[in-house]
């Protein structure tokens, strides 16, 4: 039988969605047990609410001094060891599980599936390549762990309801000392959340500066919507890194997006694909984003979005 | 001083429309434009600016691959590298793989800093760094957008979900490279002609003493995705608030 463990994502005594979505994955492989670990100096808020997470068996805690900060090098030997009570191991597929979890993957001597999109069986997956360009179904050998990272954008977070018992885990592994955490900075953190937002707007290279694109700002908060970003945009500095959609930044699933002045590279559509509707402002009728969007409008940004705004929240 | 290794993978060129094969065997590749991973073209630039401030020794760029990767590994040392090796294997690898094989020139070349993509952008696994930091026992400092050197550690900031992290690392160790750690360098004409004559090293995987596993993951198949239909066009922002409210958005 499957025995799944999660790798719970958390932020100052919060447990980020990442993990809930994990959980609904994981309920993909049928009859699997599901766990979810909490590496923390104290876990004992985020395991209450990962024990709240309907589906889930037990929650452990894993508290040490050295899991202030999630670091990969100093987790992953002890998400390795607890690991090889299990047949498969996931995390999601953001820059914390990202960064982690192929470390565990070599720790124990596997290789990992990246991106998650579907379970097909308990050994077999499909997810995205090539900028989401082709969908390869793969097949995990069964002698060994599975370790994966779970995309994000393909589920939804398990409801609550739950009741998880909820243990104290131990581990022996010894742990390094030569990565150190310094500082953090977080640029957007009064705004909504980009990767869980049900509403997305965002801008690209046209929006030509860091002033204007402010004017975005105006229409996200008429929809409540979160802001996001091309590279383009972000590269010129016009928006902070962590607003890039695309390929190799956040991939959404939000219920509507909004692409401002974003011509549609791959690169960017990848980020979008699994969103419910697509609404593109682009002055080249030309553009690629059309081609995607569910409602298009050619034009200039600069006096439809004011208008725009106005008409929302006139509404 | 103490060389850097830069991981220098041939994928298929980014702005290819990548099309999947009708048989579902794989992707479409005749004709098609083939460079340097992104990421790995910032990797070697960065190593290129710290050889350049005196900061590192020898940069060699490694390609694991077929036989014609020689040509992401020539540019590569027409970008500046000093040497190239090249791991031949006619089968792609994956990232276990490819981590061993770096694992192994790490024992060979004692590098004070392994500098690879965060993801490359054929299979976007995004793994190879963190296994190699792990089978070396090492620090890893993944999605870099900044590096300092300091004597025997580096800072590096990342691009994290939630904006910037900075850590510490002691080095050696590995870091993975993010869209805004550098703008890549152009090549200009002399510097093909001079690196013709630059080494270039070809070892088979086997006689590095690395195997494929066994039992890999295998791709069982290929398809397409889903294709997103085009929709509506409207002319003004009341027609668009009204297309919205018709698609129950609004
Ligand atoms: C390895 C790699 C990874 C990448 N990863 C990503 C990624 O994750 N995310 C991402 O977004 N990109 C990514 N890119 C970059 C991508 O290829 C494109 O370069 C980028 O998305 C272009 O951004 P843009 O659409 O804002 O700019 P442009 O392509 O320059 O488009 C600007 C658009 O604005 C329109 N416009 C101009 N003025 C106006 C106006 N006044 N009103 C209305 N429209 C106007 C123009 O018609 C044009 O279509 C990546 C590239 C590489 C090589
Ligand atoms: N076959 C390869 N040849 C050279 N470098 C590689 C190879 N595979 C992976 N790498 C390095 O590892 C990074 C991440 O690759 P991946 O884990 O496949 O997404 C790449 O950007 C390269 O720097």
């Amino acid at each position: 039988m499957s025995k799944v463990l999660i790798i719970a994502e958390h932020f100052q005594g919060k447990l980020n969605p990442s993990t809930a979505k994990c959980v609904t994955c994981a309920q993909g492989i049928s009859g699997a047990d599901i766990d979810i670990v909490v590496l923390a100096v104290d876990a004992a808020a985020v395991a209450k609410e990962a024990a709240a997470l309907a589906g889930v068996k037990r929650v452990l805690r894993l508290e040490r001094a050295e899991n202030a900060e999630a670091l990969a090098a100093v987790w992953a030997p002890q998400v390795a060891e607890l690991a090889r009570g299990y047949s498969h191991v996931f995390g999601p597929s953001t820059t914390f599980g990202k960064d982690l979890m192929p470390r565990v993957a070599a720790l124990l001597g596997v290789g990992q599936v990246s991106d998650v999109m579907t379970v097909e069986s308990a050994q077999r997956f499909r997810r995205p390549v090539y900028a989401a360009n082709a969908i390869i179904t793969v097949e995990v050998p069964a002698a060994g762990i599975v370790v994966a990272t779970i995309r994000m954008a393909s589920f939804q977070p398990a409801g609550g309801g739950g009741h998880a018992s909820i243990e104290p885990a131990q581990v022996t592994a010894k742990l390094p000392t030569h990565t150190r955490f310094v500082a953090r900075s977080a640029a957007n953190a009064d705004r909504p959340d980009l990767q869980t937002a049900t509403r997305v707007v965002s801008g690209g290279r046209a929006l030509a500066s860091a002033e204007n694109f402010k004017i975005l700002y105006g229409l996200a908060d008429a929809l409540g919507a979160a802001v996001g970003a091309s590279r383009a945009a972000v590269d010129a500095g016009y928006a902070a890194n962590d607003l890039q959609v695309g390929q190799t930044g956040k991939i959404i699933a939000p219920e509507l997006y909004v692409a401002l002045g974003i011509s549609g590279a791959i690169q960017h559509l990848t980020g979008i694909k699994d969103a419910r509707t697509i609404v593109a402002i682009n002055k080249d009728s030309e553009a690629p984003i059309f081609e995607v969007a569910d409602i298009g409008l050619v034009g200039d940004l600069f006096q439809i979005v004011p208008e725009l705004e106005r008409l929302i929240r006139a509404r | 001083m103490s060389p850097i290794l830069v991981g220098v993978k041939r994928v298929i060129d980014f702005s290819v429309r990548v099309r999947v094969k009708p048989d579902g065997s794989g992707v479409m590749t005749d004709g098609v434009k083939m460079s340097i991973n992104p990421f790995d073209e910032i990797a070697l630039e960065e190593a290129l600016r710290l050889k350049e401030r005196n900061l590192a020794g020898e940069v060699i760029a490694v390609s694991i691959g077929p036989s014609d990767a020689q040509q992401q590994l020539r540019t590569a040392l027409a970008m500046g590298a000093d040497r190239a090796v090249l791991v031949q294997v006619d089968a792609p690898v994956e990232p276990l793989t490819a981590a061993q094989v770096f694992l192994k020139l790490v024992q060979k070349h004692q590098p004070q800093l392994v500098i690879l993509g965060k993801q490359a952008i054929d299979d976007d696994n995004g793994q190879t760094g963190q296994m190699l930091a792990a089978l070396w026992d090492r620090p890893q400092a993944t999605f870099a957008s900044k590096l300092e050197l300091d004597g025997e550690r580096a800072q590096v900031t990342r691009e994290v979900d939630a904006g910037l992290e900075t850590i510490s690392i002691d080095l050696p160790g590995v870091v993975t490279t993010d869209l805004r750690l550098n703008e890549p360098r152009y090549i200009k004409l002399p510097d093909i002609m001079k690196a013709k004559k630059k080494p270039l090293d070809i070892i088979k995987l086997s006689e590095l003493g690395v195997t494929p596993p066994a039992a890999p993951i295998r791709t069982l198949k290929y398809e397409a995705p889903a294709a997103r239909s085009r929709g509506v066009m409207v002319k003004d922002a009341a027609e668009l608030v009204a297309a919205l409210k018709q698609r129950g958005v609004l």
